[in-house]
Protein backbone atom coordinates (compact mmCIF):
# COMPACT_ATOMS: atom_id res chain seq x y z
CA UNK A 1 0.00 0.00 0.00
CA UNK A 2 2.73 2.43 0.95
CA UNK A 3 4.49 1.44 -2.28
CA UNK A 4 1.38 2.51 -4.23
CA UNK A 5 1.13 5.79 -2.30
CA UNK A 6 4.79 6.39 -3.01
CA UNK A 7 4.25 5.89 -6.75
CA UNK A 8 1.17 8.11 -6.73
CA UNK A 9 2.78 10.98 -4.81
CA UNK A 10 5.98 10.89 -6.81
CA UNK A 11 4.05 10.79 -10.10
CA UNK A 12 2.05 13.85 -9.09
CA UNK A 13 4.69 16.02 -7.50
CA UNK A 14 8.27 14.79 -7.84
CA UNK A 15 8.16 13.37 -11.33
CA UNK A 16 5.48 15.72 -12.60
CA UNK A 17 5.11 14.97 -16.29
CA UNK A 18 4.89 18.54 -17.42
CA UNK A 19 7.10 20.36 -14.98
CA UNK A 20 9.87 17.82 -14.34
CA UNK A 21 9.85 15.56 -17.39
CA UNK A 22 8.77 18.27 -19.85
CA UNK A 23 6.30 16.02 -21.62
CA UNK A 24 2.99 17.32 -22.93
CA UNK A 25 4.22 20.90 -23.19
CA UNK A 26 2.04 21.59 -26.23
CA UNK A 27 -1.33 21.22 -24.46
CA UNK A 28 0.23 22.74 -21.34
CA UNK A 29 0.92 25.99 -23.20
CA UNK A 30 -1.99 25.74 -25.59
CA UNK A 31 -4.97 24.97 -23.40
CA UNK A 32 -4.00 26.62 -20.12
CA UNK A 33 -5.49 30.00 -21.02
CA UNK A 34 -8.76 29.33 -19.27
CA UNK A 35 -9.35 27.33 -16.11
CA UNK A 36 -12.34 25.31 -17.34
CA UNK A 37 -10.72 24.23 -20.58
CA UNK A 38 -7.55 23.36 -18.62
CA UNK A 39 -9.57 21.10 -16.33
CA UNK A 40 -11.41 19.53 -19.29
CA UNK A 41 -8.18 18.83 -21.10
CA UNK A 42 -6.47 17.31 -18.06
CA UNK A 43 -9.47 15.10 -17.30
CA UNK A 44 -9.32 13.81 -20.86
CA UNK A 45 -5.55 13.24 -20.57
CA UNK A 46 -5.93 11.35 -17.27
CA UNK A 47 -8.66 9.22 -18.78
CA UNK A 48 -6.66 8.38 -21.90
CA UNK A 49 -3.51 7.68 -19.87
CA UNK A 50 -5.40 5.11 -17.79
CA UNK A 51 -7.06 3.25 -20.65
CA UNK A 52 -3.93 3.21 -22.76
CA UNK A 53 -1.83 1.88 -19.89
CA UNK A 54 -4.48 -0.76 -19.25
CA UNK A 55 -4.02 -2.01 -22.81
CA UNK A 56 -0.37 -1.36 -23.63
CA UNK A 57 1.09 -2.88 -20.45
CA UNK A 58 -0.21 -6.42 -21.11
CA UNK A 59 0.52 -6.02 -24.83
CA UNK A 60 4.15 -5.20 -24.08
CA UNK A 61 4.69 -7.69 -21.27
CA UNK A 62 3.01 -10.70 -22.83
CA UNK A 63 3.56 -10.10 -26.55
CA UNK A 64 6.44 -7.78 -27.39
CA UNK A 65 8.85 -8.64 -24.56
CA UNK A 66 8.83 -12.46 -24.89
CA UNK A 67 9.37 -12.21 -28.66
CA UNK A 68 12.21 -9.67 -28.24
CA UNK A 69 10.29 -7.02 -30.13
CA UNK A 70 10.96 -4.23 -27.63
CA UNK A 71 12.06 -1.92 -30.40
CA UNK A 72 8.54 -2.00 -31.84
CA UNK A 73 7.02 -0.46 -28.74
CA UNK A 74 6.67 3.12 -30.01
CA UNK A 75 4.95 2.10 -33.23
CA UNK A 76 2.67 -0.43 -31.58
CA UNK A 77 1.82 1.88 -28.67
CA UNK A 78 0.89 4.80 -30.91
CA UNK A 79 -1.23 2.56 -33.09
CA UNK A 80 -3.02 1.06 -30.12
CA UNK A 81 -3.53 4.35 -28.30
CA UNK A 82 -4.88 6.12 -31.39
CA UNK A 83 -7.34 3.31 -32.14
CA UNK A 84 -8.36 3.13 -28.50
CA UNK A 85 -9.06 6.84 -28.19
CA UNK A 86 -11.14 6.73 -31.33
CA UNK A 87 -13.09 3.78 -29.97
CA UNK A 88 -13.65 5.49 -26.64
CA UNK A 89 -14.89 8.56 -28.45
CA UNK A 90 -17.43 6.53 -30.38
CA UNK A 91 -18.59 4.77 -27.22
CA UNK A 92 -18.85 8.01 -25.27
CA UNK A 93 -20.79 9.70 -28.06
CA UNK A 94 -23.32 6.89 -28.00
CA UNK A 95 -23.71 6.16 -24.30
CA UNK A 96 -22.47 9.18 -22.34
CA UNK A 97 -23.20 12.22 -24.52
CA UNK A 98 -22.74 14.63 -21.62
CA UNK A 99 -19.18 13.44 -20.98
CA UNK A 100 -18.54 13.42 -24.72
CA UNK A 101 -19.60 17.06 -24.92
CA UNK A 102 -17.17 18.14 -22.23
CA UNK A 103 -14.24 15.91 -23.28
CA UNK A 104 -15.12 15.76 -26.96
CA UNK A 105 -12.99 18.61 -28.21
CA UNK A 106 -9.90 17.42 -26.36
CA UNK A 107 -10.05 13.68 -26.98
CA UNK A 108 -8.83 13.70 -30.61
CA UNK A 109 -6.19 16.27 -29.66
CA UNK A 110 -4.45 13.88 -27.30
CA UNK A 111 -4.52 10.62 -29.26
CA UNK A 112 -0.78 10.73 -29.69
CA UNK A 113 0.09 13.31 -27.07
CA UNK A 114 3.68 12.73 -25.95
CA UNK A 115 2.65 12.70 -22.28
CA UNK A 116 0.32 9.77 -22.96
CA UNK A 117 2.94 7.90 -24.97
CA UNK A 118 5.52 8.82 -22.32
CA UNK A 119 3.53 7.34 -19.47
CA UNK A 120 2.90 4.06 -21.30
CA UNK A 121 6.57 3.69 -22.24
CA UNK A 122 7.91 4.65 -18.81
CA UNK A 123 5.54 2.14 -17.21
CA UNK A 124 7.25 -0.77 -18.95
CA UNK A 125 10.68 0.76 -19.33
CA UNK A 126 13.85 -0.97 -18.22
CA UNK A 127 14.86 -1.40 -14.59
CA UNK A 128 11.97 0.62 -13.15
CA UNK A 129 9.31 -1.49 -14.86
CA UNK A 130 6.10 -1.52 -12.84
CA UNK A 131 3.68 -4.35 -12.17
CA UNK A 132 0.20 -3.97 -13.69
CA UNK A 133 -1.32 -2.41 -10.56
CA UNK A 134 1.63 -0.09 -10.09
CA UNK A 135 1.48 0.95 -13.73
CA UNK A 136 -2.18 1.89 -13.38
CA UNK A 137 -1.50 3.90 -10.22
CA UNK A 138 1.40 5.59 -11.96
CA UNK A 139 -0.75 6.63 -14.91
CA UNK A 140 -3.48 7.98 -12.64
CA UNK A 141 -0.78 9.93 -10.78
CA UNK A 142 0.71 11.22 -14.02
CA UNK A 143 -2.73 12.41 -15.12
CA UNK A 144 -3.40 14.12 -11.80
CA UNK A 145 0.05 15.72 -11.96
CA UNK A 146 -0.78 16.98 -15.43
CA UNK A 147 -4.02 18.44 -14.08
CA UNK A 148 -2.21 20.05 -11.15
CA UNK A 149 0.29 21.67 -13.49
CA UNK A 150 -2.45 22.86 -15.87
CA UNK A 151 -4.64 24.31 -13.13
CA UNK A 152 -1.73 26.02 -11.36
CA UNK A 153 -0.42 27.40 -14.59
CA UNK A 154 -3.77 28.70 -15.82
CA UNK A 155 -3.91 30.72 -12.58
CA UNK A 156 -0.37 31.99 -13.04
CA UNK A 157 -1.10 32.78 -16.65
CA UNK A 158 -4.20 34.83 -16.01
CA UNK A 159 -2.11 36.99 -13.66
CA UNK A 160 0.72 37.31 -16.17
CA UNK A 161 -1.66 38.26 -18.98
CA UNK A 162 -3.13 41.19 -17.07
CA UNK A 163 0.10 42.50 -15.61
CA UNK A 164 2.08 45.29 -17.15
CA UNK A 165 5.13 43.96 -18.94
CA UNK A 166 7.57 45.11 -21.61
CA UNK A 167 6.27 45.00 -25.18
CA UNK A 168 8.82 42.39 -26.26
CA UNK A 169 7.70 39.97 -23.53
CA UNK A 170 4.01 40.08 -24.33
CA UNK A 171 2.37 36.82 -25.34
CA UNK A 172 4.39 33.64 -25.57
CA UNK A 173 7.74 34.87 -24.11
CA UNK A 174 6.17 35.88 -20.80
CA UNK A 175 4.23 32.59 -20.77
CA UNK A 176 7.37 30.55 -21.32
CA UNK A 177 9.25 32.39 -18.59
CA UNK A 178 6.33 31.90 -16.20
CA UNK A 179 6.28 28.20 -17.11
CA UNK A 180 9.97 27.85 -16.33
CA UNK A 181 9.54 29.53 -12.96
CA UNK A 182 6.63 27.22 -12.07
CA UNK A 183 8.82 24.32 -13.14
CA UNK A 184 11.67 25.50 -10.92
CA UNK A 185 9.20 25.64 -8.03
CA UNK A 186 8.42 21.96 -8.58
CA UNK A 187 12.09 21.07 -8.17
CA UNK A 188 11.52 21.76 -4.50
CA UNK A 189 9.59 18.48 -4.32
CA UNK A 190 12.58 16.32 -5.23
CA UNK A 191 13.21 13.80 -2.47
CA UNK A 192 9.98 14.62 -0.66
CA UNK A 193 8.26 11.34 -1.60
CA UNK A 194 11.25 9.26 -0.46
CA UNK A 195 11.31 11.20 2.79
CA UNK A 196 7.65 10.46 3.53
CA UNK A 197 7.39 6.81 2.53
CA UNK A 198 10.84 5.32 3.33
CA UNK B 1 13.48 -13.40 -43.17
CA UNK B 2 11.60 -14.21 -40.05
CA UNK B 3 13.07 -11.17 -38.27
CA UNK B 4 11.20 -8.93 -40.64
CA UNK B 5 8.04 -10.93 -41.03
CA UNK B 6 7.07 -11.17 -37.38
CA UNK B 7 7.14 -7.44 -36.49
CA UNK B 8 5.59 -6.40 -39.81
CA UNK B 9 2.93 -9.05 -39.46
CA UNK B 10 2.31 -8.06 -35.86
CA UNK B 11 1.77 -4.38 -36.61
CA UNK B 12 -0.39 -5.24 -39.61
CA UNK B 13 -2.43 -7.57 -37.47
CA UNK B 14 -2.92 -5.00 -34.73
CA UNK B 15 -3.78 -2.41 -37.36
CA UNK B 16 -6.34 -4.63 -39.01
CA UNK B 17 -7.85 -5.60 -35.65
CA UNK B 18 -8.06 -1.98 -34.54
CA UNK B 19 -9.53 -0.98 -37.90
CA UNK B 20 -12.10 -3.74 -37.76
CA UNK B 21 -12.98 -2.84 -34.19
CA UNK B 22 -13.46 0.80 -35.10
CA UNK B 23 -15.46 -0.03 -38.19
CA UNK B 24 -17.75 -2.30 -36.19
CA UNK B 25 -18.05 0.25 -33.40
CA UNK B 26 -18.93 3.07 -35.77
CA UNK B 27 -21.49 0.82 -37.43
CA UNK B 28 -23.21 -0.42 -34.31
CA UNK B 29 -22.83 2.64 -32.14
CA UNK B 30 -23.44 5.28 -34.74
CA UNK B 31 -25.40 8.22 -33.44
CA UNK B 32 -27.88 9.33 -36.06
CA UNK B 33 -26.80 12.79 -37.15
CA UNK B 34 -29.57 15.13 -38.11
CA UNK B 35 -28.84 16.15 -41.68
CA UNK B 36 -30.94 19.27 -41.49
CA UNK B 37 -28.77 20.45 -38.60
CA UNK B 38 -25.69 20.44 -40.82
CA UNK B 39 -27.62 22.22 -43.57
CA UNK B 40 -28.93 24.89 -41.24
CA UNK B 41 -25.56 25.32 -39.55
CA UNK B 42 -23.91 25.85 -42.93
CA UNK B 43 -26.28 28.78 -43.57
CA UNK B 44 -25.19 30.63 -40.45
CA UNK B 45 -22.11 32.84 -40.51
CA UNK B 46 -20.36 31.17 -37.55
CA UNK B 47 -19.56 34.40 -35.72
CA UNK B 48 -21.12 33.08 -32.49
CA UNK B 49 -22.18 36.61 -31.57
CA UNK B 50 -25.38 35.64 -29.78
CA UNK B 51 -27.51 38.32 -31.46
CA UNK B 52 -30.16 35.64 -32.13
CA UNK B 53 -30.51 35.04 -28.40
CA UNK B 54 -28.87 31.59 -28.45
CA UNK B 55 -25.44 30.63 -27.15
CA UNK B 56 -23.85 30.63 -30.59
CA UNK B 57 -24.48 29.48 -34.14
CA UNK B 58 -24.48 25.78 -33.20
CA UNK B 59 -27.06 26.37 -30.52
CA UNK B 60 -29.33 28.37 -32.82
CA UNK B 61 -29.08 25.74 -35.56
CA UNK B 62 -29.92 23.04 -33.02
CA UNK B 63 -32.93 24.97 -31.79
CA UNK B 64 -34.09 25.56 -35.36
CA UNK B 65 -33.92 21.88 -36.27
CA UNK B 66 -35.58 20.65 -33.08
CA UNK B 67 -38.44 23.13 -32.69
CA UNK B 68 -40.56 24.14 -35.60
CA UNK B 69 -41.86 27.36 -34.14
CA UNK B 70 -38.57 29.26 -34.02
CA UNK B 71 -38.18 32.14 -36.40
CA UNK B 72 -35.60 31.83 -39.13
CA UNK B 73 -34.85 35.54 -39.28
CA UNK B 74 -33.09 35.91 -35.92
CA UNK B 75 -29.57 35.89 -37.36
CA UNK B 76 -28.67 39.54 -37.74
CA UNK B 77 -25.11 39.24 -39.12
CA UNK B 78 -26.36 36.76 -41.72
CA UNK B 79 -29.18 39.08 -42.76
CA UNK B 80 -31.68 38.21 -45.47
CA UNK B 81 -29.30 35.77 -47.15
CA UNK B 82 -28.98 33.52 -44.12
CA UNK B 83 -32.69 33.72 -43.31
CA UNK B 84 -33.59 32.73 -46.88
CA UNK B 85 -31.14 29.82 -46.86
CA UNK B 86 -32.40 28.57 -43.49
CA UNK B 87 -36.00 28.85 -44.58
CA UNK B 88 -35.19 26.83 -47.67
CA UNK B 89 -33.34 24.18 -45.67
CA UNK B 90 -36.22 23.83 -43.25
CA UNK B 91 -38.94 24.27 -45.82
CA UNK B 92 -40.69 27.12 -44.05
CA UNK B 93 -41.79 30.53 -45.22
CA UNK B 94 -39.17 33.25 -45.39
CA UNK B 95 -39.53 36.36 -43.30
CA UNK B 96 -37.59 39.53 -43.85
CA UNK B 97 -34.80 40.35 -41.43
CA UNK B 98 -34.83 43.81 -39.97
CA UNK B 99 -31.25 44.84 -40.49
CA UNK B 100 -29.67 46.58 -37.58
CA UNK B 101 -26.53 48.47 -36.79
CA UNK B 102 -24.75 49.76 -33.73
CA UNK B 103 -24.60 53.39 -32.66
CA UNK B 104 -22.26 54.88 -30.08
CA UNK B 105 -24.18 57.21 -27.83
CA UNK B 106 -21.24 59.50 -27.07
CA UNK B 107 -19.62 62.16 -29.21
CA UNK B 108 -17.27 63.56 -26.59
CA UNK B 109 -14.06 63.51 -28.60
CA UNK B 110 -10.82 65.23 -27.66
CA UNK B 111 -12.02 68.61 -29.01
CA UNK B 112 -15.22 68.93 -27.00
CA UNK B 113 -14.25 67.33 -23.70
CA UNK B 114 -10.96 66.73 -21.95
CA UNK B 115 -9.04 64.05 -20.13
CA UNK B 116 -8.77 64.68 -16.43
CA UNK B 117 -6.09 62.13 -15.68
CA UNK B 118 -3.06 60.48 -17.16
CA UNK B 119 -4.11 56.84 -16.79
CA UNK B 120 -1.27 54.32 -16.93
CA UNK B 121 -2.92 51.07 -15.81
CA UNK B 122 -3.93 48.21 -18.11
CA UNK B 123 -4.95 49.83 -21.35
CA UNK B 124 -8.47 48.53 -21.62
CA UNK B 125 -11.83 50.27 -21.23
CA UNK B 126 -12.96 47.71 -18.67
CA UNK B 127 -9.95 48.26 -16.36
CA UNK B 128 -9.98 52.02 -16.70
CA UNK B 129 -13.71 52.16 -15.96
CA UNK B 130 -13.44 49.81 -12.96
CA UNK B 131 -10.66 51.73 -11.30
CA UNK B 132 -11.44 55.37 -12.08
CA UNK B 133 -14.82 55.49 -13.87
CA UNK B 134 -13.02 56.55 -16.99
CA UNK B 135 -10.37 59.14 -17.63
CA UNK B 136 -12.57 61.86 -19.09
CA UNK B 137 -14.23 64.71 -17.30
CA UNK B 138 -17.60 63.04 -18.01
CA UNK B 139 -18.10 59.69 -16.29
CA UNK B 140 -20.41 58.36 -19.01
CA UNK B 141 -18.02 59.18 -21.82
CA UNK B 142 -16.44 56.77 -24.27
CA UNK B 143 -13.27 55.46 -22.65
CA UNK B 144 -11.43 55.29 -25.93
CA UNK B 145 -9.28 52.18 -25.38
CA UNK B 146 -11.20 50.24 -27.98
CA UNK B 147 -12.53 47.14 -26.19
CA UNK B 148 -15.30 47.34 -28.80
CA UNK B 149 -12.75 47.57 -31.62
CA UNK B 150 -11.04 44.40 -30.43
CA UNK B 151 -14.26 42.41 -30.28
CA UNK B 152 -15.64 43.51 -33.67
CA UNK B 153 -15.22 40.82 -36.30
CA UNK B 154 -16.22 43.08 -39.18
CA UNK B 155 -13.75 45.94 -38.69
CA UNK B 156 -16.77 48.21 -38.35
CA UNK B 157 -15.92 50.23 -35.25
CA UNK B 158 -12.86 52.40 -34.71
CA UNK B 159 -11.56 54.92 -32.23
CA UNK B 160 -11.51 58.31 -33.89
CA UNK B 161 -10.17 61.24 -31.92
CA UNK B 162 -10.79 59.44 -28.63
CA UNK B 163 -14.32 58.23 -29.35
CA UNK B 164 -15.59 54.98 -30.86
CA UNK B 165 -17.26 55.53 -34.22
CA UNK B 166 -19.31 52.89 -36.05
CA UNK B 167 -18.85 52.46 -39.76
CA UNK B 168 -22.44 51.82 -40.74
CA UNK B 169 -21.54 50.38 -44.13
CA UNK B 170 -19.67 47.52 -42.43
CA UNK B 171 -21.66 47.05 -39.22
CA UNK B 172 -24.01 44.06 -39.26
CA UNK B 173 -25.58 44.77 -35.88
CA UNK B 174 -24.41 41.62 -34.09
CA UNK B 175 -24.17 43.57 -30.84
CA UNK B 176 -20.85 42.19 -29.61
CA UNK B 177 -19.45 45.71 -29.09
CA UNK B 178 -22.57 46.66 -27.12
CA UNK B 179 -21.88 43.80 -24.73
CA UNK B 180 -18.23 44.80 -24.31
CA UNK B 181 -18.70 48.50 -23.56
CA UNK B 182 -18.37 48.99 -19.79
CA UNK B 183 -20.36 52.24 -19.98
CA UNK B 184 -23.11 50.66 -22.10
CA UNK B 185 -22.72 53.43 -24.65
CA UNK B 186 -23.44 51.28 -27.67
CA UNK B 187 -26.99 50.39 -28.64
CA UNK B 188 -28.33 48.39 -31.54
CA UNK B 189 -30.91 50.26 -33.60
CA UNK B 190 -32.65 49.47 -36.89
CA UNK B 191 -30.41 50.15 -39.86
CA UNK B 192 -32.95 52.61 -41.27
CA UNK B 193 -32.96 54.97 -38.29
CA UNK B 194 -30.44 57.70 -38.91
CA UNK B 195 -31.06 60.14 -36.07
CA UNK B 196 -29.27 59.41 -32.83
CA UNK B 197 -28.83 61.08 -29.48
CA UNK B 198 -25.07 60.97 -29.14
CA UNK B 199 -24.90 61.33 -25.39
CA UNK B 200 -25.51 58.97 -22.48
CA UNK B 201 -25.00 61.31 -19.55
CA UNK B 202 -27.74 61.49 -16.94
CA UNK B 203 -25.95 64.37 -15.18
CA UNK B 204 -27.77 67.69 -14.72
CA UNK B 205 -27.65 70.04 -17.70
CA UNK B 206 -25.40 72.61 -16.06
CA UNK B 207 -22.81 69.98 -15.14
CA UNK B 208 -22.95 68.27 -18.53
CA UNK B 209 -22.37 71.63 -20.19
CA UNK B 210 -19.30 72.21 -18.05
CA UNK B 211 -17.60 68.90 -18.91
CA UNK B 212 -18.62 68.41 -22.55
CA UNK B 213 -19.64 70.76 -25.33
CA UNK B 214 -21.85 68.25 -27.15
CA UNK B 215 -23.67 66.62 -24.22
CA UNK B 216 -27.43 66.41 -23.84
CA UNK B 217 -28.55 68.95 -21.26
CA UNK B 218 -32.14 67.77 -21.08
CA UNK B 219 -33.71 71.05 -22.34
CA UNK B 220 -36.65 69.23 -23.98
CA UNK B 221 -36.53 71.32 -27.16
CA UNK B 222 -36.34 68.17 -29.26
CA UNK B 223 -39.21 66.60 -27.39
CA UNK B 224 -41.44 69.59 -28.19
CA UNK B 225 -40.36 69.86 -31.81
CA UNK B 226 -40.74 66.20 -32.74
CA UNK B 227 -43.78 65.79 -35.02
CA UNK B 228 -44.33 62.14 -34.17
CA UNK B 229 -43.59 62.24 -30.45
CA UNK B 230 -40.68 59.86 -30.84
CA UNK B 231 -38.43 61.69 -28.40
CA UNK B 232 -38.78 61.60 -24.65
CA UNK B 233 -36.48 63.31 -22.19
CA UNK B 234 -36.03 61.30 -19.06
CA UNK B 235 -33.55 61.93 -16.25
CA UNK B 236 -31.78 64.74 -18.16
CA UNK B 237 -31.29 62.68 -21.27
CA UNK B 238 -33.19 62.57 -24.55
CA UNK B 239 -34.04 59.20 -26.08
CA UNK B 240 -35.41 58.50 -29.54
CA UNK B 241 -37.83 55.65 -30.09
CA UNK B 242 -36.72 54.20 -33.43
CA UNK B 243 -40.16 52.71 -34.00
CA UNK B 244 -41.74 56.18 -34.11
CA UNK B 245 -38.89 58.19 -35.62
CA UNK B 246 -39.41 59.13 -39.27
CA UNK B 247 -35.91 60.57 -39.83
CA UNK B 248 -37.30 64.06 -40.45
CA UNK B 249 -34.26 65.56 -38.66
CA UNK B 250 -36.22 68.46 -37.16
CA UNK B 251 -34.76 67.75 -33.73
CA UNK B 252 -31.21 67.91 -35.12
CA UNK B 253 -31.69 71.58 -35.96
CA UNK B 254 -33.39 72.29 -32.64
CA UNK B 255 -30.73 70.86 -30.34
CA UNK B 256 -28.68 73.73 -28.84
CA UNK B 257 -25.63 71.59 -28.09
CA UNK B 258 -25.61 69.36 -31.15
CA UNK B 259 -26.21 66.23 -29.10
CA UNK B 260 -28.53 64.81 -31.76
CA UNK B 261 -26.74 63.77 -34.89
CA UNK B 262 -27.53 62.21 -38.22
CA UNK B 263 -25.46 59.11 -38.76
CA UNK B 264 -25.91 57.66 -42.22
CA UNK B 265 -24.27 54.86 -44.05
CA UNK B 266 -21.43 56.43 -46.01
CA UNK B 267 -21.88 54.19 -49.01
CA UNK B 268 -25.53 55.15 -49.42
CA UNK B 269 -24.75 58.85 -49.30
CA UNK B 270 -22.29 58.68 -52.13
Amino acid sequence: MSQMMFILVSAIFVENFVLSKFLGICPFLGVSKKLDSAVGMSLAVTFVMCISTAVTWPLYTYLLKPKNLDYMQTVVFILVIAALVQLVEIILKKYVPALHQSLGVYLPLITTNCAVLGVTILNVDGAKAFSYGQAMVNSVGAGLGFMLAMVLFSGVRSRVETSDRPESFKGLPATLIAASIVSVAFMGFSGVAEGIFH
Amino acid sequence: MEIYLIPVGLVTLIGILAGLGLALASKFMAVPVDETFDKVRACLPGVNCGACGYAGCDDYAKALTQNNGIKTNLCIPGGDGAAKAISEALGVEFEDVEEQSAVVRCAGNCEVSSYVMDYEGPQTCAACNTFYQGRRSCSSACLGYGDCVDVCQYDAIHIENGVAVVDKSRCVGCGMCAKMCPNNLITIVPFTSNVTVTCSSHDKGAYTRKVCKVGCIGCRKCEKSCPTGAITVNDNLAAIDPAKCINCEVCVGQCPTGAIQVIKCKNLEA
